[in-house]
């Protein structure tokens, strides 16, 4: 029952990385790819900064009806699937298409596309009866975001279970959980997992403005995401997608796939307590972690670096803080903890699959990536956080988490295969 | 293995509020379809939906939680509110981690967050509302019901269209399987303003004139609002806690997906009923009754037909479509059809599918039409298709002795 689920695809677009390997140069050389934003005015807004990529769909091989009838954040989608397939070796036409699903995640999914389409429908907010002569004929696809995960499916022949997992900012842990569920219930051989989100548009710009929930550093967008340090203010938004081929390890290791790593544990628990809140003892994360560990059967002191959340609010790395030492005790100390938010921000339902890729690269490179721009910690965020320099080490098993509105609070553990020293 | 089985249900539905109402309804063949009355339809080519006209928000919702939430949202909490005081489920005298909750949302808080694209372009953005931030998310309501009941377990909302539904329910039966107690499960929906209208349009498939689900006159899906949340339990924690009611058990379920337009494969629904099938262990001829996805598209209709009589041979068992009388509801509209599938276990009887008034001859199903069919139904397959090629099975069983 419980067969051993392991990754062999990655495919990450992220701020200043349009593929793994500069993804990866960015991470590990601990630079930082956060900016003013630019893709529209942003001086009306409370926050400016954020975390672009400069993401050209043309040449990533779409054509032009695909870029046309694609929302940013499905293009997004597209590309990572497309690298992660090529990076993993398996020949598409050649599977099973019954036994291929797909796992989306996503928080806010098309509302690139729904903001552009109410200016032009409302004439721009003046009417509340919106225009249907200029109807997009694909704003469907935008009100209802089945058709990111299907058009995934379209483009690499998936006919078993395909869905989206939208549960707000741990989407991109939950997704990947999703599939490792899925493959071990049966209903796949492989499945192409991970999320994406796109939300550097005004109307979500100016939903987290509301609740001061993203920083005010506009003068130093480079430095602007800061977590853990004394001076956070709060979160950089961002852009971005990871996807990830999923399969057992028996069917990697027929084929002779390279494996990053196992998938060996997930869970997920909700806080029941808020919306956006956290309390300050982080019980539901410690619980998560707590789980995920009990089912890889990894104990606290097998992890060899904890991928964190670490948004930057207050609250957030008060929370974890607290979830780390409530779950691991002692070990928490012991443990590097990172937050590649500092340096790629943090792109919502994505940023999960988006440190899932993070996180598998540490343990091929046997590297841990900093948290950037971690000067003078908050004396209340006293773990080893990995400032400024990214560390060598042997890297054999990762705890990512992951915090989002809604109160879910996530865990995977993922280990290099046979890693067990 | 354990049995996951349902012991509460909630509904909103355009043609009741309550499931009693809706049930009640349903075999009456009153539907609750009619001209838009939440703005002025008169721009817009088709101009009747199924509106729950009933629901005053004030008596369900908290002054607190008003502003806090779109009206999907508060059908969402309203119905599961219902389905526990029907399971006599005390959430407090619970493990909070032994709770979950499982829902399925298509388009989040559409109209709430039409309001505040308004206010963002019309006035500036800090008049966008500190709500706006989770009010319009499609986790919204796994989130708000998480709270309101104080539940801690592993908790998803999931996307697939109109497949949402039935996935939600069947990922809340894995989340019985993994050992968890009790789980709040179900969709609602709702994007009955202006713009959710006139997007709602955009699909190509919403009818000007009438859902006739397998008429040889369809012309197309008229949209509606509402959906159902169910209480689903392990058994034997079920019968632990004293639970005196259990409508039935959830014993078969899957997903697939269609092959990309223009391929030459096969569409993949009869594969969805023939795994739902096996995963429950059962034969076609043991299936009582099957709610049709019924999409009032002659062309899907007719591939559902097809996949159907695949199965079951051509007229081999009896396939209804209450929803009708409703409109689809999108994630709403599998597990509305899953409490009507078990009030037909119950009451032993198959409500008919209204407005239709002949049927090809070529699509060879047994369509119940006309009065209500009585008759013992002890296994019934229940069937969801989303736009875009998803396909969703769950069979629904009378609990064996």
């Amino acid at each position: 029952m419980s067969s051993r689920i392991v990754i062999t695809g990655i495919g990450v677009r992220a701020p200043g990385a349009s593929g793994t390997k500069e993804f990866w140069d960015l991470l590990s050389s601990g630079r930082t790819a956060t900016r003013r934003i630019s893709f529209f005015d942003p001086s009306p807004y409370r926050s400016q900064v954020a975390g672009e990529c400069d993401f050209d769909p043309e040449s990533e091989g779409l054509s032009a009806r695909e870029i046309r009838r694609m929302d940013r954040a499905t293009q997004f989608a597209v590309a990572c699937a497309d690298d992660a397939i090529v990076d993993s070796g398996l020949e598409v036409n050649r599977l099973d298409p019954h036994r291929v699903g797909v796992s989306l995640g996503s928080a806010v999914a098309a509302s690139t596309s729904l903001d552009v389409e109410y200016q032009i429908l409302s004439d721009a907010g003046r009417r509340w009866t919106v225009s249907p002569e200029y109807l997009s004929p694909h704003m469907f696809d935008y009100l209802t975001p089945g058709v990111m995960p299907a058009e995934l499916a379209w483009r690499i022949g998936a006919e078993g279970p395909v869905t989206m997992v939208s549960n707000g900012c741990t989407s991109g842990l939950d997704a990947v959980g999703n599939a490792v569920q899925v493959i071990r219930d049966g209903a796949a051989d492989i499945m192409l997992a991970g999320a994406t989100d796109t939300p550097i548009t005004p109307i979500v710009v100016a939903c987290f403005d509301a609740i001061k929930a993203t920083t005010t550093y506009n003068n130093d967008p480079e430095h602007a995401s800061r977590p853990f340090d004394a001076s956070r203010n709060g979160f950089v938004l961002a852009e971005g997608s990871a996807m990830f081929v999923l399969e057992t390890l028996e069917h990697a290791t027929n084929r002779g796939a390279h494996i990053y790593a196992e998938v060996s544990g997930y869970a997920t628990r909700s806080n029941a307590y808020h919306m956006t809140g956290l309390k300050k003892d982080g019980r539901e994360m410690a619980e998560a972690i707590g789980a995920a560990l009990a089912e890889a059967r990894k104990n606290p002191e097998d992890l060899d670096y904890i991928n964190a959340h670490g948004s930057g609010t207050k609250q957030n790395d008060w929370h974890e803080t607290a979830a780390l030492k409530r779950s691991l005790g002692l070990h928490a100390y012991e443990t590097p903890v990172s937050s590649i938010k500092s340096m790629v921000g943090h792109s919502l339902g994505a940023i999960g699959s988006v440190e899932i890729a993070a996180s598998l690269l540490a343990i091929e490179n046997n590297v841990v990536p900093p948290t950037a721009n971690l000067h003078e910690a908050d004396p209340e965020c006293d773990l080893d956080y990995v400032p400024v320099t990214a560390r060598e080490r042997r890297v054999d098993t990762v705890l990512s988490v992951g915090s989002g509105f809604g109160g879910f609070q996530s865990a995977i553990v993922l280990n290099r295969p046979g890693g067990t020293r | 293995m354990t049995t996951a089985v349902v012991t509460g249900l909630g509904v909103v539905a355009p043609n009741g509020l309550g499931t009693e109402d809706f049930w009640k309804a349903t075999l009456d063949g009153r539907d609750g379809i009619g001209q838009i009355t939440r703005f002025d339809p008169a721009p817009y080519a088709a101009k009747r939906a199924g509106e729950v006209l009933d629901f005053d928000s004030s008596e369900h919702i908290s002054v607190r939680l008003l502003p806090q939430t779109d009206i999907s949202t508060r059908f969402a909490l309203a119905a599961a509110d219902w389905a526990l005081v029907d399971a006599e489920v005390k959430p407090s005298a619970h493990i909070d981690y032994d709770m979950s909750v499982v829902t399925s949302n298509a388009f989040g808080g559409f109209e709430f967050t039409h309001r505040e694209l308004r206010k963002l372009w019309s006035k500036g953005p800090e008049h966008v509302s500190v709500y706006e931030s989770f009010a319009w998310f499609y986790a919204v309501n796994t989130g708000q019901i998480s709270i309101r009941h104080g539940m801690r377990g592993p908790s998803k909302a999931l996307v697939a269209e109109q497949a949402g539904g039935l996935d939600a329910i069947g990922h809340a039966r894995r989340t019985i399987r993994q050992g968890v107690g009790l789980v709040v499960t179900g969709g609602v929906d709702s994007a009955l303003d202006p713009w959710g209208w006139a997007a709602q349009l955009s699909g190509g498939r919403v009818s000007a004139t009438a859902y006739q689900p397998f008429d040889v006159n369809a012309s197309g899906y008229i949209p509606g609002e509402g959906g159902a949340i169910l209480v689903v339990e392990e058994l034997a924690a079920a019968r632990r806690r004293g639970t005196g009611q259990v409508y039935g058990a959830i014993t078969g379920y899957a997903s697939t997906f269609d092959p990309a337009p223009g391929s030459s494969r096969p569409p993949a629904l009869r594969r969805a009923i023939e795994l739902a099938l096996a995963d429950a262990g059962l034969t076609p001829t043991q299936v009582d009754v099957v709610f049709a996805d019924a999409a009032g598209d002659s062309a899907l209709d007719l591939q559902e037909a097809e996949a159907l009589s695949a199965v079951f041979g051509p007229s081999g068992v009896p396939v209804t479509a209450p929803k009708a009388l409703t409109g689809r509801l999108y994630s709403g509209g599998g597990p509305l059809d899953v409490v009507a599938a078990l009030l037909s276990i119950r009451d032993s009887v198959i409500p008919a599918t209204a407005n239709v008034d002949e049927v090809p001859a070529d699509y060879r199903i047994d369509l119940v039409r006309g009065e209500p069919r009585y008759q013992t139904v002890s296994h019934a397959l229940v069937l969801a298709r989303g736009k875009w090629g998803f396909n969703a099975a769950i069979v629904i069983s009378a609990l064996g002795d």
